[in-house]
């Protein structure tokens, strides 16, 4: 049967597109990928996000490559009425896309995995984290309830805060716990995410970076005031931590006396009359 | 065949318009603002409203407005980057606060609130009936509650003050305009779970705004 080889022409655009997309991809997209590189954890899902948008720019530029080809070439043309040609199934190309696709996946899911035991990538572990980084941390608590986070800081006297500030450069470890209702830890720009409920200790490491504001939202429907639930959170130098913690321990001496000892979970007696 | 047809178009029909009836109405039945110019604001809490209100069992907040009168609404306006002093008639017991760390009178001048006439930086978390809080302005100020034996207890909104009650005072600066959210940490909803419920998730009762213009 004479004619154009549609495959090899298919194919050549397939390369000649995924050749000037791929570049853009990595050089152009990858360095604007969300969400950005507040910590090393943020880094390193700008980064899985980049290599995942990589492996997958092929497929899109033949899936796209393939459209375009069949709309331009195999469309109707002038007053031609008879039918096309029959479709008729390919075991081979079938194979080879199942076999394409599937490998793909299975990198993806293995890739994601080795990603995620490195440093947990910023999401909540568990109370018993299997991801735990190198090196000593500064755990600082998060604790929800309808609808503000607070934060104790164990090390300092186990002071609460009403704002969340961290020390640059250097490993966090975040209990997150909530007091009440199902909430989520949402610090975007830190790349951490963890889920707040009540009696669990859940455990987030986050490694700071340069000086920084970050915003914090309440990721999980949580009740009327849930889209106000949000905060700016703060890196900063060691100096200005250390000043600002000073502070903080000064106006909790007040209440000091009345805190619970600092613990990863917390469950509040029922109220007196409520409920 | 068209009978029918006709008979699901109108169902259909009547379904959606009852539906966006109750959608816009939600969306636009909200309490009243009462402006406040002067940067005072004068407030009161109650166990239950009583009768005459829509949820004569709920816990609530009301504001006095400039004629002197008690509305039964939570929005305020109040004027931007000026201090705002505020005094609340506290006639509700208390229940105590699931966090302690929200009993420290933080975000207001001084960070000291006034409670009877004596000044104080915290007030024992066990104590607290309701807290004003707003978010935006770091601002924690608890409220004690009425000892539970107290003669004379308030029933019916608004309390006047024959009635038990407590007398707390604070001032805090507000800054640029806004529309801020103002809530009450404490689970005061009584009936509901956890006493999170009805008051505590319905604007116009234990959370409201401040408009700052």
């Amino acid at each position: 049967m004479s004619g154009p080889n549609h495959i090899r022409r298919v194919a050549i655009l397939t390369i000649v597109a995924t050749l000037i997309a791929l570049p853009l991809v990595i050089w152009v997209l990858g360095p604007a990928m969300p969400p950005g590189k507040g910590s090393d954890q943020a880094a390193g899902q700008v980064t899985d996000n980049t290599v995942l948008t990589a492996l997958v720019t092929p497929f899109v530029c033949f899936i796209v490559v393939f459209m375009a080809y069949s709309l331009v070439v195999f469309r109707r043309r002038g007053t031609e009425e008879e039918e096309g040609a029959a479709i008729r199934g390919d075991p081979r190309a079938q194979t080879l896309w199942i076999v394409l696709t599937s490998a793909l996946v299975i990198f993806m899911a293995a890739y994601g995995t080795y990603a995620l035991l490195q440093n947990g990538s910023g999401g909540g572990q568990g109370p018993d984290p299997i991801a735990v980084p190198h090196g000593s941390s500064l755990p600082v608590q998060v604790i929800a309830q309808q609808w503000q986070f607070t934060y104790r800081y164990p090390t300092y006297g186990g002071v609460e805060t009403m704002h969340l500030v961290l020390p640059a450069d250097r490993q966090i470890e975040l209990h997150v716990t909530s007091l009440d209702a199902v909430h989520s830890f949402w610090a975007y720009g830190l790349g951490v995410k963890a889920d707040a409920t009540l009696g669990t200790d859940n455990v987030v490491f986050v490694n700071t970076r340069s000086p920084r504001s970050f915003e914090i939202h309440c990721a999980e429907l949580c009740g009327l005031y849930h889209g106000y639930m949000f905060d700016t959170g703060k890196v900063v130098g060691g100096a200005e931590f250390a000043a600002w913690i000073r502070q903080q321990q000064q106006l909790y001496v007040p209440i000091a006396r009345y805190m619970p000892p600092y613990s990863t979970t917390y469950s509040p007696d029922p109220q007196r009359r409520a409920g | 065949m068209l009978r029918r047809i006709a008979v699901l178009a109108i169902a259909v029909l009547v379904v959606a318009a009852l539906i966006a009836w109750y959608v816009v109405g939600y969306l636009l039945v909200s309490p009243a603002t009462v402006s406040l110019p002067s940067a005072n604001l004068t407030l009161q809490t109650v166990a239950g409203l009583g009768n005459g209100y829509t949820e004569p069992t709920w816990v609530s907040y009301l504001v006095r407005d400039e004629q002197g009168r008690w509305q039964h609404t939570t929005i305020f306006k109040v004027p931007a980057n000026s201090v705002v002093h505020v005094t609340v008639y506290q006639y509700d017991g208390d229940s105590g606060l699931r966090n302690a760390f929200l009993a420290r009178a933080q975000g207001v001048v001084g960070n000291v609130e006034t409670v009877d006439g004596k000044t104080v930086d915290s007030i024992n978390p066990d104590d607290a009936s309701h807290t004003f809080a707003v978010a935006a302005y770091g601002l924690v100020v608890p409220l004690p509650g009425v000892a539970d034996d107290a003669k004379n207890q308030c029933e019916q909104a608004p309390c006047g003050l024959d009635k038990a009650h407590r007398t707390i005072t604070f001032s805090f600066r507000t800054g640029a305009p806004g529309h801020y959210r103002w809530q009450c940490f404490v689970p005061c909803a009584a009936g509901f779970i956890y006493g999170f419920g009805g008051p505590m998730q319905t604007v116009g009762y234990m959370d409201g705004f401040l408009d700052v213009v």
